[in-house]
């Protein structure tokens, strides 16, 4: 389906996409991640939680570049991302798209334009098919098309993430970031949230890796979960992680809320 | 500089025909039809023909890769078609794009809107004047807020905010001294060169003094530390104060009961009103020292010569002149800049586009208050 830069052909799902080994992340002498591993396969959506400060975001920062590990490598796409220079770099930033917490979306420009920032500067498209593409990215995120000319000073919370998921999505990436999606939306919203995401991810053939509090998101959208606990890093499905005997991971998934989320 | 096409390149051209038999349109398509081919195939599908069909075939069995930016490409295609009333009586796509060409077909429903073009001229001209009115009159408005707020604080219900004020004074006076002094010592010596220059042709080079004391006391040293300070305070208050803004900073603090005016405004312009004549007069005695040490060099007037020319040339009332300007320059720049910090919206080009026209306001104000201070003074013969 897709290709990669040295120009092979890796459409299979259950390639590893993103493969981080013996990560180790800190603050001064605070270890956060005590050597972690991660593989996340073509394909699949993979939820990563774990409690306030277990450096959750941290790590999504780490494989997305912004932020260095003390040691370790990240592999995505197959690329170390300490050593990328600034082209390839750029390349693989291409293949990814990324949605912040809050939306992040460029505050001075119109919903419109902050879709078009990525086309605008990696093709060479005339301006009627941009606004044409970033209309269409706006309906495949649920957004009205009066949306395309706000400012995001105009737009609700719910609103911004839509439209920095319509950011993330404008060159069509393989792999998608979602740092929170759901947080701080109602339930009403939350759950049409993870419905679009699965639908996109079927319809995109999309690799998800999203950070996530929220307990319902986990089980209506993810494949696997990996769980951030006492430095180290837990992977399985729902099923698998709710017979960890784990402190943590026991109260959070047979917890009052991840009880009630989980056997509905 | 790297390009979507170098990242991801294409293996099969995207490619399109048509076949046409009297009203009957078959449309094939194949190979790539993702983003990086997509600016290439619109202007040839915009391009299509597609006037009197009544029925289309659209056959899509040789696709080998579809995107989003694809699949609108076609959706658009189809929808051409049937805008045209040709009824679309086969629409085949592999399978593994059915989901993406379904949610696209299924969201995307009204037709992207036209960029508004730009309003007329006179529109333009009429809208900007408009604003500029309203400018003021908010201004004014403003200025009634804080005068009342003002008088207030004398009154015993409410007091100026010590703490605040003391750090204003020396975050807009004291720590200003350095590059007031040095931009005036400069002014001075340049003031005191271009008049030796001129006076020498008469032989009056001593008068160099006359001019260096009248006009620094009267005019320069004053307007230079209110321009100085526009550009040092005036705009640090619109950053600040707009800064908050965006943060919710101001609305977390009127939830909590704090008076935006009382915390943020006055205390500010109370700090400039009370530093700004210290400023000016550091400037007037720095200008005058620069101004020495060019008619020691440039015409070999002594120190002392240079006092007791300068003694007979002012009196109390020019260095006066200047003064009294000090605290109204002050009070204006305060007040544009904090004024505009408050009209900061949510985001982030607006603080610095308030930024610059704070700026621009309060030197435009300083200038204009100046030549009307001069007009004043002239009428009162002073």
């Amino acid at each position: 389906m897709t290709v990669s830069a040295d120009g092979q052909t890796n459409g299979k799902s259950g390639d590893v996409i993103i493969s981080a080994r013996g990560i180790v992340n800190g603050f001064g002498d605070r270890v956060i991640h005590d050597h972690i591993d991660l593989d996340v396969k073509r394909g699949e959506v993979m939820g990563l939680v774990g409690g306030s400060g277990t450096g959750k975001s941290v790590l999504l920062r780490s494989i997305i570049g912004l932020n260095r590990p003390k040691e370790g490598s990240i592999k995505v796409f197959g690329h170390e991302i300490a050593d990328a220079d600034n082209i390839s770099m750029r390349a693989l930033q291409m293949r990814w798209g990324v949605l912040f917490q809050e939306g992040a979306l460029f505050s001075s420009q119109t919903v419109a334009e902050n879709i078009q920032v990525p086309l605008r500067e990696y093709t060479k498209m005339s301006q009627t098919l941009m606004n044409e593409i970033a209309s269409m990215k706006l309906s495949m995120v649920g957004l009205p098309e009066d949306t395309a000319k706000k400012y995001p000073s105009e737009l609700s919370g719910g609103m911004k993430k839509r439209a920095g998921l319509a950011r993330a999505l404008a060159l069509d990436p393989e792999l998608l970031f979602l740092d929170e999606p759901t947080a701080g939306l109602d339930p009403i919203s939350a759950t049409n949230f993870d419905v679009l995401v699965r639908d996109l991810q079927k319809s995109l053939g999309l690799t998800v890796l999203m950070v996530t509090h929220d307990i319902d998101t986990l089980r209506a959208t993810t494949d696997r979960i990996a769980v951030l606990v006492d430095k180290k890093i837990k992977v399985g499905t729902i099923a698998e992680l709710r017979k960890d005997d784990n402190p943590w991971i026991k109260e959070y998934f047979s917890g009052a809320r991840g009880r009630a989320a989980l056997d509905s | 500089m790297v390009s979507l096409s170098d990242v991801r390149p294409v293996e099969e051209r995207a490619w399109f025909k048509t076949e046409r038999r009297d009203n009957v349109l078959r449309f094939v398509v194949g190979g790539d039809w993702t983003l990086p081919e997509a600016p290439r195939l619109d202007p040839k599908l915009r391009a299509l023909d597609l006037a009197k069909i009544s029925e289309a075939e659209i056959d899509g069995k040789e696709l080998d890769k579809l995107d989003s930016a694809g699949a609108w490409l076609l959706l658009r295609t189809k929808r051409a078609l049937e805008d045209g009333g040709a009824k679309v009586r086969s629409f085949v796509i592999p399978e593994t794009y059915g989901p993406l060409f379904g949610t696209l077909e299924r969201e995307h429903k009204a037709p992207p809107t036209e960029e508004s073009s730009r309003p007329p001229f006179l529109y333009r001209v009429g809208r900007g004047f408009m604003h500029a009115v309203n400018q003021g009159y908010e201004m004014l408005g403003y200025l009634g807020r804080v005068t009342v707020e003002t008088v207030e604080t004398i009154g015993p219900q409410k007091q100026l905010r010590w703490k605040a004020f003391i750090h204003q004074v020396e975050e807009t006076g004291i720590n200003a001294l350095p590059i007031v002094g040095l931009l005036s010592f400069l002014i001075g010596v340049v003031l005191a060169y271009q008049g030796a220059d001129q006076l020498r042709r008469f032989g009056a080079e001593i008068f160099t003094i006359n001019l260096l004391g009248v006009s620094i006391l009267r005019e320069v040293g004053g307007l230079i530390t209110a321009i100085i300070i526009a550009g040092r305070s005036g705009s640090a208050f619109t950053a600040q104060i707009g800064t908050m803004r965006v943060n919710e900073e101001i609305d977390a603090m009127q939830t909590i009961g704090l008076n935006t005016v009382d915390v943020l405004v006055l205390p500010r312009i109370a700090g400039l009103v009370v530093a700004l004549p210290f400023l000016t007069f550091f400037s007037d005695f720095m200008g005058m020292v620069g101004g020495a040490v060019m008619c020691y060099f440039d015409l070999g007037i002594t120190f002392p010569t240079f006092l007791r020319q300068l003694q007979g040339a002012i009196t109390v009332d020019t260095f006066m002149v200047g003064m009294v300007k000090a605290p109204v320059f002050a009070f204006v720049i305060g007040l544009v800049g904090c004024f505009e910090g408050l009209k900061v919206e949510r985001n982030a080009e607006s603080v610095g586009r308030l930024t610059t026209r704070s700026v621009v306001e309060s030197i435009f104000l300083i200038i204009v208050l100046d030549a009307g201070f001069s007009i004043m003074f002239s009428i009162l013969g002073i």
